[in-house]
């Protein structure tokens, strides 16, 4: 290691040390386990300083906020899968006596060995970490593939294909109300009929240009490749939209994070 | 052994999934069959860990380049999975709550897990805007569409959108940025994505049909034999 690095390195640890010192002072009254408190408001700050400290460039704390943060997420989620699944559905179903363990309802039935299934294949995919026999966790492997195409099939048929073909066939022409209405009304509220005939035609366009645009089978010329190019651009306002929608995303985030560091870590108030 | 019997489980599972939603008495079977997903995806997230510590202590004992790190990551590992799945540190019995406040389980995910999270999903913020910066040229016509619907839904979302175009007349508020983008989102952005949903749903629905049929095998790997 350079001795640059190790003299920032002393440099950070004398300053969260200064900073769990001023913290825990500002606490100190205000909270029981202020001392705690203290190091984990530090703690955290540190840690989403770190991780913005890859802005400069890659960097030993930016390295160990990301090895921490992969660490604590598998347990995280390895934690949550027993608890929630294996205690919460599985136990209850299989054994009366682990379920007085584990103090969970038992739920009795005649076919409950079935659930043994999963359990077997589960361990099947253990088999995973052997090299000799690390083949066999294909058998759970392909009970996931077929479970997720089965499941899939009859879902996106109904909800991605029919109904999305179903809503889109909305009236063109809304029932005439009178003209004053009609002209009158521009604020977008989907009362006003002039504004729901722009909106369904535009649906009912975009939708049709949107799919002629995937239909690679014909060549994309003459009124197919104007509808085609139309097409196109419904896409383009389409991820517009989903980009500006992503970065508002993005961006509220960092304000919390930014929210965090200055108020519960620094103590402003904002 | 290697290659039939996955290829005979995924053809009998998906099928039975799709026969059982036009035969009444199968019904149930679908939901059986989910939870019997997510209790292997259980024994899946326990192979990722076990497959972590493996790959960890690998390159910690062979010293190899950022070997320190692998420290942080198995002792991050460890005291998450003491707290989440063996309970040290969570006050009450077995039954209680792992998200619990004050339990150790919720202190690491409150001050650990979520910082670390939401800011590396916030840094992607930079890193968008950076792109944007490169991609938002307006150099052709679909180029300029794309940034000016962006333009204006980030405009419309916030205070700066409402006060450009306050002036603008309630009957023509269809000209205020806020209105404009909530038209964008529900109209034009509703066919686009309703488009590409249609296209999706067909493309899931023959990768389906290609694995149970038994014509796409690439999940099996290499391995012939």
């Amino acid at each position: 290691m350079k001795k640059t690095t190790l003299i920032i390195m002393a440099g950070v640890t004398v300053l969260f040390l200064l900073s769990w010192i001023i913290k825990a002072l500002a606490l100190e009254g205000m909270q029981e386990d202020y001392i705690k408190k203290a190091f984990l408001v530090t703690f955290s700050a540190f840690l989403t300083l770190s991780i913005l400290s890859f802005l400069y460039r890659d960097n030993p704390f930016y390295k160990f906020a990301e090895h921490l943060f992969v660490g604590v997420s598998a347990a995280f989620w390895m934690s949550m899968g027993f608890w929630s699944t294996i205690v919460g559905n599985l136990i209850p179903r299989l054994s009366q006596n682990l379920s007085v363990f584990f103090k969970v309802h038992y739920i009795p039935g005649d076919f409950n060995f079935r659930f043994y299934i999963p359990v077997i294949l589960g361990l099947l995919l253990l088999m995973r970490l052997s090299r000799n026999y690390g083949w066999i966790s294909r058998w759970s492997l392909a009970f996931i593939v077929g479970t997720t195409a089965g499941l899939n099939f009859i879902r996106y048929l109904r909800s991605d294909f029919i109904k999305q073909i179903s809503a889109t066939f909305v009236p063109l022409l809304v029932d005439w109300q009178g003209t004053g209405h009609f002209f009158s009304n521009l604020d977008l509220s989907a009362s006003g009929q002039l504004v729901m005939m722009l909106a369904n035609w535009t649906i009912f366009l975009g939708v049709m240009s949107g799919i002629i645009y995937f239909f690679f089978s014909k060549e994309h010329t003459g009124m197919f490749g104007r509808a085609s190019r139309f097409g196109i651009w419904v896409l383009m306002i389409t991820f517009g939209a989903s980009f500006g929608y992503t970065v508002m995303g993005r961006i509220s985030l960092l304000v919390g994070r930014i929210t965090f560091l200055f108020r519960d870590w620094l103590g402003f108030n904002i | 052994m290697k290659r039939n019997v996955p290829l005979a489980i995924t053809f009998i599972v998906g099928a039975v999934l799709i026969f059982s939603v036009f035969i009444p008495p199968m019904e149930n079977w679908g939901e059986d069959f989910t939870l019997f997903f997510d209790i292997i995806a259980v024994f899946a997230f326990f192979l990722g860990g076990g497959n972590l510590l493996r790959v960890h202590l690998t390159k910690l004992s062979r010293r190899k380049q950022d070997w320190p790190y692998s420290i942080v990551t198995i002792m991050g590992f460890l005291l998450m999975l003491a707290a989440g799945l063996f309970r040290i540190g969570n006050p009450g019995d077995i039954n209680a709550s792992l998200t619990e406040q004050g339990s150790l389980f919720q202190t690491i995910y409150d001050s650990v897990f979520v910082p670390l999270g939401s800011t590396m999903y916030a840094l992607l913020a930079f890193f968008v805007a950076s792109a944007s910066y490169r991609a938002f040229r307006a150099k052709n016509r679909e180029a300029t569409i794309l940034l000016v619907a962006a333009f204006i839904i980030l405009l419309g979302r916030t205070p700066l959108g409402t006060i450009v175009t306050g002036w603008v007349p309630e009957s023509f508020s269809i000209l205020q940025i806020p209105n404009l983008a909530i038209w964008i989102m529900n109209s034009p952005n509703l066919a686009g994505q309703r488009a590409i949903m249609i296209g999706i749903g067909l493309g899931v629905v023959s990768m389906s049909l290609r694995l149970i049929l038994g014509i796409e095998r690439t999940y099996l790997g290499g391995d012939d034999k």
